[in-house]
């Protein structure tokens, strides 16, 4: 058998470092099958070397958390024996060298590490990032992921119902793809990767594996260069049709009592679903490499075993069940191979054609795994500016009209109407509001669900842009009215390597753990995808929170349309005028710098209680939470909504002005009332001490701010165009 | 009225049209697509969904499957037979309704609600629908745009077989209130003898005021 070299391991992307421990480790010179399976487990992708000992800080618990990180994905209580489980994954790599592929099959990987635990999938969220709308590769990239991902979602029949898009140049050679899924099972039927029990066979099901996807994890761990389009053959691709048979195959095989553990064949395919579900049971595997149904001609183990072919899954079944499971996938024409069988060896064994092509302790490619604690430095909070000069003369129309034509603020029905977002019957708030509502199927209750980040946040003070990503999904989720019960969380950021950047991921983990723990709000699954850099440049971190909510009655779910004239609006919350890093001053004035909103975590908690109960009680007529634009654009968006314009009056000037219209304080959400209920709402907010302030009343036609005057009409032009004008370009 | 439902391995809106074919008490029964004998039934719905994944022309593996030949069967006999959306696509492939679902003519899947116009309100479909009736009701598909030889055209224009129209809120038929280009703004079609109905909008999705409208309830109050 060959022996390997450090060149070799190098080119697998491991150190010369971690070459020497692996040898140290085994004792010995690893064969070059050993070597590849070594450089899988030891990725950045798939080993959390350098974010492990950070992410070990985040709160994971709380009354309704039944599993938190380390399975397929989290798992919540939502009553009466329903658990919700859900997760988000980042597919940036592969999405930047072939955008449909790379997409739909972020889709398929996200959906399999659902219905591997038991749970039909319900819906799906994204949040996708590209650079500026004039480089040109943003429009092939924009089209390819939006299609890519409604093909996928689409086909196997599970509703796209939320999501974000941003465009900014630092995605430029960079983009982001980000997937989340979460699915409905019952408390008692949820399935987990522990193998056990000597003896038990292990099985492979699904699609056939080829070449596709071979060191996809190993890419993803890496930064880009102008080369990048080389990597064209590491992106693997999506069977949706495969994976609707083998989701069904699956939770048909659930339903009887056959199941040891299941694990479905992600990132670095066999190698880390074998090695996984071992390690997690404390026991070896021995797999005949023979046995893999084979799609391509000559694949030799290291193939075998790094291959990255979709819609696989590995099962550990209970044994003599072999007969009975055969059945059910041969009903849905899946593969089916008995391949190896659990050990008490502890090691993880192969052989093909009649040779032991590896054998290395479980042990030595989890827990050994190489830890970093890498350098890293703060970024420090910038001083404010005096922007005022700036901001005097703004006219407030002409800021109004430019936020609302940006292509970050944008209507987007561009891209979710091609995401068939209400198949299986239970969308109750499509795309576009604060948050996703959907009916759990044959209940009255629904889960909302909203994706989040606020990447100018965050490069400019990462620990309040970690806060603040978690915020938001908790207000989006409150404004539609549901309890915020727990988050997943994508992490993207550029080289960790650098200190930097490191300095980055250390202060948005802080973030997230202080807004989490605050709010009663845990990380319950989640993702890392590092080195989103491309020739030296690193992304602006961008932590994507996806938040789950649950409202117990779905027919009092609330949205931000207004519903009619002569009705009051309030804000909820205080306004100071913040206007640093807000998207007016970002995005409009090109005003980069200076802070970020500041957080009060127990205004957010209190203001969001305050809010439900107003949904609650039937006193709140339409909620929106304010973000992105601050008032005006709130304002904005609940007209277009509701077709109905709105009165204000600030009683300011000048500067003034523009931060209290535009300035992007955290914590704060607009709502319509009935005048009828204007003593109510102002005894309730005393008595909970929720800071209240009367914007104005809802009118016919026009949205009216101070002497400024805009049509419904015109808003709605200037905010639906933006995407159909790009793409018909 | 029992309804039998044909389920595809690809098929995803099979669940939604058992649940509203249960809510208007229709008794339902669904049928692997590996049948070879379909249960007494009255109508038989195939539903929306990518039946064998549709990488070929959308339908027309199914159309060819084994369960297909005694829905052919059923239909000739006079039986109801309803398609939806990859349903109507299996409906023009196995040769039970004329012409054929091209792309989109802007390319993109469309997944929004748009409103039809019942031009035929003298089926077992749409009996109980009105005269002229605009419906608001999602479509949710890539190949929606119908088309149809000139003499396919004249002969479902002369028996009445255009059954809904893609139209504007006020009802009218233009260039403007069609979404995928499709010829004379076909949403849905019959057979000659009006026991066969396709059509790309998904009126089971149009049954819940929660969801968002009940245009779709007609439909199905029609074939109780």
């Amino acid at each position: 058998m060959e022996i390997v070299t450090v060149e070799q391991a190098t080119k697998l992307g491991l150190t010369s470092s971690e070459f020497e421990k692996i040898k140290e480790l085994i004792g010995r010179t690893p064969n070059f099958t050993e070597l590849g399976i070594f450089s899988a487990m030891w990725n950045e992708h798939c080993s959390y070397k350098s974010s492990k000992v950070w992410l070990s800080q985040l709160p994971t618990k709380n009354k309704y958390v039944i599993q938190g990180p380390g399975e397929n994905a989290g798992v919540i209580d939502i009553g009466d024996d329903d658990v919700a489980i859900f997760k988000i994954e980042s597919h940036n790599h592969p999405s930047y060298i072939e955008p449909y592929q790379g997409a739909a099959t972020g889709v398929g990987g996200i959906l399999r590490d659902i219905f591997t635990m038991g749970a039909r999938p319900i819906a799906n969220l994204n949040s996708i990032r590209f650079g500026r709308p004039e480089h040109p590769k943003t429009k092939y990239l924009l089209n390819g992921v939006v299609s890519g991902i409604a093909g996928y979602g689409n086909c196997i029949g599970i509703p796209t119902v939320g999501g974000e898009v941003e465009f900014d140049e630092c995605y430029d050679g960079n983009i982001l793809v980000n997937a989340m899924n979460i699915g409905i099972a019952k408390k008692d039927k949820v399935f987990l990767s522990i193998a056990s029990g000597v003896g038990n066979p292990v099985i492979y099901v699904g699609s056939k594996t080829g070449r596709d996807g071979i060191h996809g994890a190993s890419m993803a761990s890496q930064e880009f260069d102008d080369n990048s389009d080389a990597k064209k053959p590491t992106v693997q691709v999506g069977d949706p049709f495969a994976e609707k048979l083998l989701l069904e195959a699956c939770l048909e095989l659930m339903k009887t009592d056959t199941i040891i553990s299941i694990q479905d064949m992600g990132a670095a395919g066999l190698t880390s679903s074998s090695v996984e579900m071992a390690s997690k049971g404390k026991l070896g595997i021995e797999i005949d490499l023979n046995k893999v149904p084979c799609r391509e001609k000559n694949m030799q183990p290291f193939e075998l075993m790094l291959s990255e072919s979709q819609e696989r899954m590995l099962i550990v079944l209970k044994e003599g069940k072999e007969k009975e499971a055969e059945k059910i996938f041969k009903k849905w024409d899946l593969d089916f191979s008995v391949i190896g069988k659990m050990t008490g060896s502890k090691n993880l064994v192969l052989h093909f054609n009649n040779e032991v092509v590896c054998d290395i302790s479980i042990t030595s490619l989890a827990d050994e795994a190489p830890k970093y604690n890498r350098e890293w430095v703060s970024t420090p909070l910038p001083q404010e500016i005096d922007m005022d000069a700036k901001l005097k003369d703004l006219d407030i129309k002409d800021c109004l009209k430019k936020l609302l034509s940006h292509e970050n603020q944008a209507n987007k029905s561009w891209v979710w109407e091609q995401y068939d977002h209400m198949v299986m019957g239970d969308t109750i708030q499509k795309p576009g509001g604060d948050a996703a509502v959907i009916r759990v199927h044959g209940t009255t209750k629904a889960l909302a669900a909203s994706v989040d980040c606020t990447p100018r946040y965050c490069i400019s003070y990462p620990h309040r842009g970690g806060m603040q990503a978690v915020c938001e999904t908790y207000r989006n989720l409150s404004a539609v009215g549901a309890e915020p019960r727990a988050i997943t969380n994508c992490l993207n950021f550029g080289n960790p390597e650098k200190k930097e950047i490191m300095g980055q991921f250390v202060d948005v983990i802080k973030g997230i753990k202080e807004a989490c723990a605050a709010l009663d709000y845990p990380v319950i699954s989640g993702n890392v995808s590092l080195y989103n850099e491309t020739n030296g440049v690193g992304i602006k971190p961008t932590p994507t929170i996806g938040g789950v909510g649950l409202i117990q009655d779905s027919t009092k779910s609330m949205d931000y349309a207004l519903k009619s004239t002569g009705n009051l609006l309030f804000i909820i919350g205080e306004t100071k005028g913040h206007i640093h890093q807000s998207a007016l001053c970002h995005d409009i004035l090109y005003l980069k710098k200076g802070p970020p909103p500041s957080l009060d975590l127990n205004e957010e908690k209190k203001n969001s209680f305050f809010v439900r109960e107003l949904i609650e009680t039937g006193v709140a007529k339409s909620v929106h939470d304010i973000s992105d634009g601050g008032i005006a654009l709130a304002t904005a968006e609940m007209c277009m909504g509701g077709n109905i314009g709105a009165e204000i009056n600030t009683n300011l000037i000048g500067p003034e002005r523009v931060k209290f219209l535009f300035g992007e304080d955290q914590a704060r959400y607009l709502i319509e009332i009935n005048n009828k209920d204007l003593k109510s709402l102002i005894q309730l907010a005393k008595a909970k001490e929720v800071s209240l302030l009367q914007l104005g009343i809802t009118r016919q036609e026009h949205l009216v701010i101070d002497e400024t005057k805009i049509s419904v009409a015109e808003m709605l032009k200037l905010n639906n165009n933006w995407f159909h004008n790009y793409n018909s370009k | 009225m029992k309804a039998s439902v044909i389920v595809f391995p690809g098929s995803n809106c099979d669940r939604d049209v058992q649940v509203a074919l249960k809510k208007f008490q229709i008794d339902t029964t669904m049928v692997w697509h590996q049948e070879t004998t379909l249960p007494k039934t009255d109508l038989v719905v195939l539903p929306g969904g990518f039946s064998y994944g549709d990488y070929l022309r959308c339908g027309s593996m199914a159309s060819k499957s084994k369960v297909m030949n005694e829905v052919i069967k059923h239909a000739e006999d006079g039986g109801y037979v309803f398609g939806i959306c990859n349903g109507f696509q299996i409906l023009t492939e196995s040769g039970l309704l004329p012409g054929a679902l091209l792309r989109n003519n802007k390319l993109k899947f469309i997944c929004k609600n748009v409103f039809i116009k019942t031009t035929n309100n003298q089926t077992a479909f749409t009996k109980k629908i009105s005269e002229n009736k605009i419906l608001s009701i999602p479509i949710a598909h890539n190949e929606g745009n119908y088309f149809a030889s000139k003499e396919e055209i004249q002969s479902l224009k002369d028996n009445n077989q255009i059954i809904f129209q893609y139209c504007d809120e006020e009802g009218n038929i233009s260039g403007e209130s069609n979404p995928n280009g499709s010829f004379l703004n076909i949403a849905g079609i019959s057979n000659q003898n009006k026991n066969v109905l396709g059509m790309m909008p998904h009126p089971e999705r149009s049954i819940d005021q929660l969801l968002g409208g009940v245009d779709g309830q007609g439909i199905f109050q029609s074939l109780l």
